[in-house]
């Protein structure tokens, strides 16, 4: 499904190298997890890979199906099934959530030729999946992440991404912020999403995550590339002894 | 479920929005309607005011009006004060007068009507049974209407071309015509009111259009009376070189209560058209007033040519105790923008409220805004002003906000959002403040943003292309204002407000 080939990235507006070389694979229906240290460049590359302003791509590749994905702009990879949970949803006043729910899902059939949802449909379909998320009415009202809670912020992801029905989701941190309570419930809404058609590439700092959302490998990353990978007993190893082994092994 | 409806309303609203947004040009209005006109000849003098007058059969009263009026323009220079660059406009190279052939006799079926006028209403969005109503056809008032009803007045260049559901409104005791038929049929209530809110010595333009505007609106809403429907102005420049002078006066008797919506539109033109409009409102005591407008005329094209002068004077007269008045506006339109509705806050306890959307775009310029004169006790204004620059633009937001001696205990607050797309356009605010007791209050909040990229972005992760995302931002901005319009409106306004700014960014 995702493939990164000896990814090279530099800040557009300073000389600064960010991923050195990053190569990484996720086939279909497989949950792989990303871990490392502050600064590794685990969120430039969820950046890059969603079509955010303010990188340069030096070197390398990256497709989804085949498909390069950093030829295209941002709508155009979502349109083709790529979608990124934000470290830090970004509020939009005076837009209804489900205004932008709608005109997302929307702009992203037309963009793929298929006929767009009727209001009815919509609202039947965004109800009942905000209800597996405990998201109010109310929060369907509400403008887009304006005076929403961490948690709030961090479910209204997992419901844009439910609606949106993705194939490739890159989770950049949504533990980040979360009690135990909404951090089962963001869990929950992934597991449901998870099959044999779709991908999920989950960012995270901690272990717990993956407690509940059980990976199928877990990727070391460090000083931009990727420097060990292996099963979800990698991710124990680093709750219990740190990066600090696993880098010097890497050199 | 009352929710959930309200809800579901507002969904379709943005929804049409987004759709309407993508299958338009940039501007639809902007057809020209061949239909054969009568001019007067170009310029002005007492010749062609009394032309003007004797064309629509007016009494002596109103020519000596008219007279007196130009008698005082040709006295006046024009006012330079607004942030406005244009170039000098030659006044004697504008016809003042022009109206469809067809409108010499007034057509009694609908074979009569030019076919034209018709299409022209048509592409205006008029339902089609107001336009058969327009058009005067027999039984078309007893058919069902689709939707809410509106009365439309529809304006197609200087004349009133026909107002549909006459017969009800007078049921109600209200009073709708062109402001020509109330010259001669209430002549009383002309007389009384005319210039009575706006003084025709008051600015060199509304001056101007005393002397010549050639029709225009009336509403006379009687003591106590709830006005049934809302009632709307159509109006329209069409014919070239021409300047478009509509007056518009509404008396809103003793606890009577009416909602009035405006709207404009003109042809792409390489050159400048004039319009200098006056609109008076009277309110009575405990009467209240709701005057929307959405002015879309002819902004231009992306290299400034062509476009619509507009110089507009409004105001509200709340003459009463407890009356009050709501002016919300979303200018989108015109070359050049100069129009500040005011409140004249004369009776005690008296409300003022004004709601603003005003967008610039490639080479627009816009100095708009309001004043609240509070003049009785205990009187309330309030100013939402939401200005968008994009392009080459100059917007600025101008209000006075003034607390006489007398206005005791008066309370004005001013809320200024300034919003900034691009890095070739300008902003400007310029709040005036005039407090003359020391028991009133005035608060003026003001902000100025640019378009922000992470907004912008989450939007296209989500899937919007870029311009779908500015005016969602955009619309987002206006919200506040956007939700002070009647719901017809609101969805205009909302598209116009996304293409306004297509090719803004990028």
């Amino acid at each position: 499904m995702l493939k990164i080939n000896n990814l090279h990235v530099k800040l557009e507006e300073e000389d600064k190298q960010i991923l050195k070389g990053l190569s990484l694979e996720v086939p279909a229906g497989q949950v792989h997890a990303i871990m490392g240290p502050n600064g590794s460049g685990k969120s430039t590359l969820s950046y890059v890979l969603s079509g955010r302003d303010g990188y340069e791509v030096t070197e390398g590749e990256a497709t989804l199906d085949g498909a390069s994905l950093l030829d295209m702009e941002p709508e155009e990879r979502a349109a083709a099934g790529l979608f990124l949970a934000f470290q830090y949803p970004v509020e939009i006043p005076g837009v209804g959530n489900m205004t932008f729910l709608r005109t997302a899902v929307n702009a992203q059939r037309k963009a793929r030729g298929e006929a767009e949802l009727s209001s009815g449909e919509f609202l039947k379909a965004v109800r009942a999946k905000a209800a597996e998320l405990q998201i109010s009415p109310d929060m369907l009202k509400r403008p887009v992440n304006v005076g929403f809670s961490g948690g709030e912020k961090k479910r209204n992801e997992i419901l844009q991404m439910a609606m949106l029905e993705p194939r490739m989701c890159i989770m950049d941190e949504t533990d980040s912020g979360l009690d135990v309570d909404a951090m089962r419930l963001v869990s929950d809404g992934v597991n449901a999403l998870r099959d044999a058609g779709r991908s999920f590439l989950v960012i995270t700092h901690y272990q717990r995550l993956l407690n509940h959302i059980q990976p199928d490998v877990v990727h070391i990353m460090a000083n931009g590339r990727i420097v060990k990978s292996g099963g979800p007993e990698l991710a124990l190893e680093v709750e219990e002894n740190g990066y600090g082994d696993l880098l010097a092994e890497a050199g | 479920m009352t929710a959930t409806t309200d809800l579901d309303v507002r969904e379709g609203v943005d929804r049409e929005t987004v759709e309407t947004v993508q299958n338009m040009g940039s501007y639809k209005y902007g057809w020209d309607t061949e239909i054969e006109m009568e001019y007067a000849p170009k310029g002005v003098n007492e010749d062609i005011v009394r032309l003007i007058s004797e064309k629509n059969n007016e009494p002596e009263w109103m020519t000596e009006w008219r007279l007196a009026a130009y008698r005082r323009w040709v006295t006046m220079t024009e006012p330079k004060w607004a942030m406005l660059n244009y170039p000098e406009i030659d006044y004697q190279d504008q016809y003042y007068y022009a109206r469809p052939k067809s409108m010499e006799v007034k057509p009694k079926s609908l074979d009569e009507v030019d076919p034209k006028l018709l299409a022209t209403y048509d592409k205006l969005g008029i339902p089609l049974r107001e336009q058969m109503i327009l058009a005067g056809v027999e039984g078309a008032e007893a058919a069902p209407a689709e939707g809410r009803k509106v009365a439309v007045d529809a304006v197609f260049d200087s004349v009133s071309v026909g107002t549909t559901f006459k017969d009800e409104l007078a049921k109600a005791g209200v009073i709708f015509c062109s402001i020509s038929e109330a010259i001669r049929e209430h002549p009383e209530l002309v007389k009384k009111y005319l210039g009575s809110v706006v003084p025709q010595s008051d600015n060199y333009f509304a001056t101007l259009n005393s002397a010549v505007f050639s029709d225009g609106s009336f509403v006379y809403i009687p003591e106590g009376v709830r006005c049934p429907m809302e009632l709307s102005t159509y109006f329209r420049i069409n014919a070239e070189n021409t300047g478009q002078f509509e007056r518009t006066l509404i008396i809103a008797d003793k606890g009577s209560y009416v909602s009035y919506l405006e709207g404009c539109t003109a042809p792409k033109r390489d050159t400048n058209q004039l319009h200098a409009a006056v609109v008076e409102i009277v309110i009575l005591e405990d009467a209240e007033v709701k005057y929307s407008t959405v002015q879309n005329w002819f902004p231009g094209d992306e290299d400034g040519k062509g476009g619509i002068y507009n110089f507009v004077t409004k105001r509200a007269d709340c003459r009463g105790d407890r009356a009050k008045v709501m002016w919300t506006q979303v200018e989108t339109g015109s070359a050049i923008t100069w129009k500040y509705p005011s409140c004249i806050l004369r009776g005690n306890e008296s409300q003022g409220e004004f709601y603003s959307i005003a967008i610039a775009n490639n080479f627009q310029q816009a100095d708009t805004g309001t004043k609240m004169i509070h003049l009785g006790k205990n009187t309330r204004s309030r100013i939402v002003s939401k200005g968008i620059s994009a392009g080459q633009a100059q917007n600025t937001y101008r209000g006075l906000v003034t607390m006489h001696p007398r206005a005791t205990n008066s309370r004005n607050y001013t809320q200024c959002d300034s919003l900034l797309i691009g890095d070739k356009c300008g902003a400007h605010t310029v709040p005036y403040i005039e407090v003359k007791n020391t028991s009133s209050r005035v608060e003026h909040e003001a902000t100025t943003s640019k378009v922000d990229d992470d907004q912008l972005f989450y939007c296209r992760s989500r899937g919007m292309d870029e311009e779908e995302a500015v005016a969602l931002v955009v619309n987002g901005f206006c919200r506040e204002v956007l939700q002070a319009l009647p719901m017809e409106f609101a969805m205009e306004a909302q598209s116009l407000v996304a293409i306004s700014l297509e090719g803004s960014v990028g």
